[in-house]
C-alpha cells in the first residue's frame, strides 16, 4: 500500500477530476484509473472548495438540495439534468438540514455560528436566521410541522423550536456531541446519535448511546446505551419502522494501537435495533478480513428494505448490504460476533468505490438511484442500484486547483496509508477535532503510557508534540511517529507529509461559546482570571513560580511549551514530566490530564492535585474553584 | 358511636396531637375534609426500603426516594435505580421533576443524579460545581437546577454548565446547612437550618433573609410577627405565597402578612414538621412526626395510625378548635412523615415505614 509520488499524482487528479463516467468496483485496490483524468498544479492559497455533506430532494422532487460544508453554502441544481440552478448562501459551516414536511421550507444547520437558516424553497432565498445551541450539527422538523428538533454537538442537547417563530421552547438532555437525528416514519420518536462518547470510568471500554424523544411531547424516553461505541454517526430507519441502523465507531483503546495487524484499532460497525431485532441493539460488523471500511458515516435503508447502504469515509467507499440476509445472521447468532470478520460475508453484497469522503447519501422514492455526496473531491456519485455500479458523477463547481490545503485535508481524512487500510487521522480525530478517548499507543505493553487524545485545532505555536514532548515538530508527529507506531505500513511521501502538516496547522479554533463578545469576562471569569494569574495565595504565601497557572499556561494558547512533573505520574508511566497543554478550548476536550484519568476539569485539583504540584490549589474554596473553571472556559 | 368518638378525641387530646388548646368532642357536625383510603408500599411489595424520604408524582409514574435506591412505580410495577446505575448514592433525599424535559433530578448523600430517559448522569462535589455531595434538596425553575446542600445553595445552568455557589460569603446566609429549596420564575427560597429562609429575587437578582424575630429564645413573643423559627425544614411557594416548615412550628407568607401554626393554636399534630407542600395560596400539606397533616384555610385535618393503638385515624379540627374524629379503615404506613405530593385528587406520601398513596373517597 506504498504511497508513492506517482500514485500521489493520480490522486490529485482524481481529485480535480472525479470520477466522471466510471462505473467503479470495490477491487481491493485503492485508486482505479478514470476516464479523462487531468492532471493539475497545486497551490499554497486558500481556496474555497464546496465540500458537498449531504444531500435533499426538494418536494416536487425536481431540484436536488447539496449542503456545502466548506464554501457555506447549499447548491440548488436540476434533478433531471444536474445543472447547476442556484448557491444560497448560509452560515459558517453547515453540518445538517431538512426539509419541512410541506417541502415549503429547507433548515441549515450551521454549526460555527450557532444559527438556523430558514430558506424559501420557492423564492430560493434565506427567509430567517434562528440563534440555537452550540454547534448545531443536524435538524428535524415534526410531521406536523410545529416544532424544530436540532441537535447541538458542544452543548450536548437537543434544542426544541417553535418551528414557525424560532424560538426556543426547550432544550433535552442528550448524550455528549449531539450530531445526528432521524424522525422514525410514522413521525413518533426522533433517534439522536453523538460523535463522542459518554463518560465512562477511567480505562474501560467507552460508552455511547442513541437518544430516543417522543416528538410529539418533546421529552427524552429512552437512551439506548451503546457499549464500546465511541462516535456514532448517521442513523436511519425502515420504512416500517421496525429497523433501525446507526453507523459508529467501535475502538479498541484499551489495547496497544500498534496491534494494527490483528485489526487491533477500530471495528467499523452497525448499531441495528427496533422490533426486526427484538428490540435490542445489536451490533453488526462491516470490516472484513483484510479489508476495512473505514468511518462508517452514512446510512440509508432502501424502501422495500431489501438493501442497506453506508459510506465509508476513510475507505471512499458505499458498502451494500442485503437486508434480509443481515436480518437473519442475526437471528442465526446467538451470541455478540461483532468481532467475528468473516460475518459480514453473510450480508455484504458488494462495495462500491465513489470519491473521497463520502457522507451523505441519497436514495430516489423507488430505490433504483442512490447519490453520494463526496465532500473531498466536490462530486457526488449516483449509483444505479440495480447493478450496484456509478451510473454517473455529477462534479460540483469548485476551484480547478488542488490546493495544498486541501489535499493535506484529503490525506488526513482517508484510511489508505494505514495498514490494510484500517484507520487514518480522522479515526480519532473526528472532523478534525478529538475523540473523547483514551489510548494506549506504543508497543511498550499493555496499559503503558496512557495518553488522552487531544484536540488538533491552533496547533501553530504549541509545539513540542506527544504528551511526554517527545515529538519537537508536526512532521515528527505525523511523519516517523505515525509510520511506527500508528499505520504500521511505509509513510508519506515528503510532499504529502508536507501538505498534511501544512493543513493541520492551518486549523483554526473553532468559536469559543463561554467568551463574551469583545472578551468581556462575566464577574466569574473575571474572578477565575485573578486566581489563574494570581503570585500570593490566601495566605499571602508567594506561590513559587513553577506552582502558578499562569506560568506554565501562559501565553495566548496557554502552553509555555516545555515539560513539568505536576505530580500525575502512575505507575505505568515511564516519565512524570509531561508537555504542558495548551488551553485552546479547553471546555470541550475532557477527558483531561495526560492519561485522561480526570474526567472532569474539576477533578483535576478536586482529585489529582493532593500536593498543589499542578498549581496551588488546595486553599482554594469550591466556589473559587468554580470561578478558576469558568475562566478556563474562556480559553 | 358517640362513645368511640370521644375515645378517641380524648386519646388525640392527651398525646397532644390536634394541639394543647383541642376542644372537648363536638356533637356539632365536623368541617367537610379529603377522606382518603391509603395503600401502603413497603418492602413487602416492591419498595427497595421501608424508609421513603421524599416522593415525586410524574404523570402516571411514581418516584420515590428511598434509604437504599431510586424507585419507579410504574404500570403497577416497582422498578430501582442503584449505585451500580450510576446513581450518586443509595439514599436519596430529594425529587424535583423538570416539567420542560420530563427529566428527574435526585438529590442524595453522595451527590446529585439526573434521570434522562432511564439513564442517570451524576455531580459531584468532586466532578463538578456542586457545592457539597449531600444534597437535602432540589429544584427546577427553566433552565436552572437549584440545589440545597449541606454546604450551601447553588444553581447549575443547564445551556452553559455553569455553577453559581450561595453561602455565607454572598448571601444573608448565616448558617450554610440548606435544607429546602422551592423556586419559581419570580422567586427562589431556600430553607436554611439555623438561618431562616432565604429569597432570591430572579428580576433584580437580589437577595433578602426572613428570620425569626425573637431570635434564638424559643420564645414567641407576639403571634405573626414572623417567621416562626430559625430552624426551617421545607419551603414550598406556590400562587405567591410562601409555606415554610420547622421544627418548631410552620409559618405562611403571602408577602405582606406572617401567620404562623403551633399545635397549641392549629390543628398541627406536631410542631416537629419535616415539609410543607403548598396546594395553594390557602392550603397546604404538613408533614410531621405525628402524622400527616392537611389546612384548608380554615379547618384541619390529620391522617395516621394511631399513636397508641396504631389503627388508622382521621381528625378533624374546625375553625372553633373542635375536634372530631372520623371513622376509617386506612391510614399512612406510619406516623413519621417526610414528604408529599399529589396525583390529582390524590396524594402520595413518604413515611419512615413505607409509601402510602392516598385516594381520595370524598
Amino acid at each position: 500500500m506504498m504511497q508513492t509520488s506517482r500514485s500521489r499524482t493520480f490522486a490529485v487528479a482524481a481529485g480535480v477530476s472525479g470520477l466522471v463516467g466510471a462505473a467503479v468496483l470495490w477491487t481491493g485496490i485503492w485508486m482505479a484509473q478514470p476516464a479523462g483524468a487531468v492532471v493539475t498544479g497545486r497551490v499554497g492559497e486558500r481556496l474555497i472548495y464546496p465540500s458537498p455533506l449531504e444531500m435533499i430532494r426538494s418536494g416536487d422532487g425536481k431540484q436536488l438540495f447539496v449542503l456545502c460544508n466548506e464554501s457555506d453554502e447549499v447548491r440548488v441544481i436540476d434533478a433531471s439534468t444536474g445543472a447547476a440552478v442556484k448557491t444560497i448562501s448560509v452560515g459558517h459551516v453547515p453540518r445538517g438540514f431538512a426539509l419541512s414536511p410541506d417541502g415549503n421550507r429547507l433548515f441549515v444547520t450551521n454549526s460555527w455560528d450557532d444559527t438556523l437558516s430558514v430558506i424559501d424553497t420557492a423564492s430560493l432565498q434565506v427567509i430567517a436566521t434562528w440563534r440555537v445551541g452550540s454547534e448545531p450539527s443536524s435538524v428535524v422538523e415534526d410531521r406536523a410541522g410545529r416544532t424544530l428538533f436540532v441537535a447541538n454537538r458542544i452543548s450536548n442537547d437537543v434544542a426544541v423550536l417553535n418551528a414557525q417563530t424560532g424560538a426556543e421552547i426547550k432544550r433535552l438532555a442528550a448524550g455528549r456531541g449531539a450530531s445526528y437525528m432521524a424522525l422514525a416514519p410514522d413521525g413518533g420518536k426522533l433517534y439522536v446519535t453523538h460523535v463522542y462518547p459518554n463518560p465512562s470510568p477511567h480505562r474501560t471500554e467507552p460508552e455511547s448511546e442513541i437518544t430516543v424523544i417522543d416528538a410529539q411531547r418533546a421529552v427524552v424516553i429512552d437512551r439506548m446505551q451503546l457499549h464500546g461505541i465511541a462516535g456514532v454517526f448517521h442513523v436511519a430507519i425502515s420504512a416500517d419502522g421496525r429497523l433501525g441502523a446507526a453507523a459508529e465507531l467501535h475502538p479498541k483503546n484499551l489495547v496497544p494501537l500498534a496491534h494494527l495487524e490483528h485489526g487491533g484499532a477500530f471495528e467499523d460497525t452497525l448499531m441495528l435495533f427496533g422490533a426486526d431485532v427484538g428490540n435490542q441493539t445489536v451490533e453488526v460488523p462491516l470490516d472484513e478480513l483484510e479489508r476495512y471500511v473505514a468511518r462508517p458515516f452514512g446510512v440509508v435503508i432502501a424502501p422495500d428494505k431489501s438493501r442497506l447502504y453506508i459510506t465509508s469515509g476513510g475507505s471512499e467507499l458505499v458498502t451494500v448490504i442485503d437486508v434480509p440476509r443481515l436480518l437473519r445472521c442475526v437471528h442465526l447468532h446467538h451470541a455478540p460476533f461483532v468481532q467475528d470478520l468473516s460475518a459480514s460475508a453473510n450480508y455484504v453484497v458488494t462495495r462500491i468505490q465513489v470519491g473521497r469522503d463520502p457522507r451523505g447519501m441519497l436514495l430516489s422514492r423507488d430505490g433504483r438511484t442512490l447519490m453520494v455526496a463526496n465532500r473531498l473531491d466536490d462530486t457526488i456519485s449516483v449509483i444505479d442500484t440495480q447493478n450496484d455500479r456509478v451510473r454517473s458523477t455529477i462534479r460540483l463547481a469548485s476551484p480547478a486547483k488542488l490546493s495544498v490545503l486541501r489535499y493535506g485535508e484529503q490525506t488526513f481524512y482517508t484510511a489508505r496509508y494505514s495498514f490494510q487500510g484500517q484507520i487514518g487521522c480522522a479515526n480519532c480525530h473526528i472532523d478534525s477535532t478529538f475523540d473523547g478517548l483514551e489510548w494506549d499507543l506504543e508497543p511498550d505493553g499493555f496499559g503503558r503510557d496512557i495518553v488522552d487524545n487531544r484536540l488538533i485545532e491552533d496547533l501553530k505555536g504549541t509545539e513540542p508534540f506527544k504528551w511526554n514532548g517527545g515529538n519537537p515538530n508536526l512532521p515528527t508527529e505525523c511523519g516517523p511517529r505515525t509510520e511506527k507506531y500508528f499505520w504500521r505500513s511505509a509513510n508519506y511521501d515528503d510532499l504529502t507529509l508536507a501538505d498534511l502538516v501544512t493543513y493541520m496547522l492551518s486549523l483554526p479554533p473553532r468559536p469559543n461559546r463561554w467568551r463574551l463578545p469583545g472578551y468581556e469576562l462575566t464577574s466569574a471569569q473575571a474572578r477565575g482570571k485573578a486566581i489563574f494569574e494570581r503570585t500570593v495565595d490566601k495566605f499571602h504565601n508567594p506561590i513559587p513560580l513553577q506552582n502558578r497557572c499562569s506560568y506554565c499556561h501562559s501565553g495566548p494558547k496557554g502552553t509555555d511549551q516545555k515539560s513539568f512533573d505536576v505530580g500525575t505520574k502512575r505507575p505505568t508511566d515511564n516519565s512524570g514530566l509531561l508537555d504542558t497543554p495548551q488551553l485552546t478550548n479547553v471546555a470541550l476536550t475532557a477527558p483531561y490530564l495526560h492519561d485522561g484519568s480526570a474526567a472532569t476539569v474539576e477533578q483535576i485539583w478536586t482529585v489529582f492535585n493532593p500536593e498543589d504540584k499542578h498549581g496551588r490549589t488546595n486553599d482554594l474554596t469550591k466556589d473559587e474553584l468554580n470561578d478558576l473553571v469558568e475562566y478556563l472556559r474562556t480559553r | 358511636m358517640k362513645t368511640v368518638l370521644g375515645l378517641l378525641a380524648l386519646v388525640a387530646a392527651s398525646t397532644g396531637a390536634l394541639g394543647a388548646t383541642a376542644k372537648a368532642p363536638s356533637v356539632n357536625k365536623a368541617p367537610e375534609m379529603p377522606h382518603y383510603r391509603f395503600e401502603n408500599f413497603t418492602t413487602a411489595n416492591g419498595l427497595p426500603d421501608d424508609h421513603v424520604y421524599t416522593v415525586l408524582v410524574d404523570g402516571d409514574r411514581i418516584w420515590a426516594g428511598t434509604d437504599n435506591g431510586l424507585a419507579l412505580y410504574e404500570e403497577h410495577k416497582w422498578k430501582t435505580y442503584t449505585t451500580k446505575d450510576g446513581l450518586a448514592h443509595r439514599a436519596v433525599l430529594s425529587l424535583a421533576l423538570d416539567h420542560n424535559t420530563g427529566d428527574v433530578w435526585a438529590g442524595t448523600m453522595g451527590g446529585l443524579s439526573r434521570i434522562s430517559g432511564g439513564h442517570i448522569d451524576t455531580f459531584t462535589q468532586l466532578n463538578s460545581g456542586l457545592s457539597n455531595d449531600v444534597v437535602y434538596g432540589v429544584a427546577v425553575q427553566d433552565e436552572y437546577v437549584w440545589v440545597a446542600t449541606a454546604a450551601g445553595g447553588c444553581r447549575l445552568n443547564l445551556r452553559t454548565g455553569q455553577w453559581d455557589l450561595y453561602n455565607e460569603r454572598n448571601t444573608p446566609m448565616v448558617e450554610i446547612w440548606v435544607y429546602g429549596v422551592s423556586a419559581s420564575p419570580t422567586k427562589v427560597y431556600y430553607a436554611v437550618w439555623g438561618s431562616g429562609v432565604l429569597e432570591y429575587d430572579q428580576s433584580t437578582k437580589r437577595w433578602d433573609k426572613y428570620e425569626d424575630p425573637d431570635g434564638e429564645t424559643e420564645m414567641v413573643l407576639f403571634k405573626d410577627q414572623g417567621l416562626i423559627h430559625e430552624i426551617t425544614s421545607s419551603v414550598s411557594f406556590v400562587d405567591n405565597v410562601l409555606w415554610v416548615s420547622t421544627y418548631f412550628g410552620d409559618s405562611r407568607y403571602d408577602g405582606r402578612y406572617w401567620h404562623n401554626f403551633l399545635t397549641k393554636d392549629s390543628g398541627l399534630p406536631s410542631n416537629f414538621t419535616n415539609s410543607v407542600k403548598g396546594v395553594d395560596a390557602n392550603r397546604a400539606w404538613f408533614c410531621t412526626d405525628r402524622g400527616l397533616a392537611y389546612y384548608d384555610g380554615a379547618n384541619w385535618a390529620v391522617y395516621r395510625p394511631s399513636l397508641t393503638t396504631g389503627k388508622p385515624e382521621m381528625m378533624v379540627r374546625d375553625t372553633a378548635g373542635h375536634v372530631t374524629s372520623i371513622p376509617v379503615t386506612t391510614a399512612p404506613a406510619h406516623n413519621y412523615i417526610l414528604g408529599i405530593d399529589f396525583q390529582g385528587s390524590d396524594i402520595w406520601v413518604a413515611t419512615a415505614r413505607g409509601l402510602s398513596h392516598g385516594t381520595l373517597q370524598r
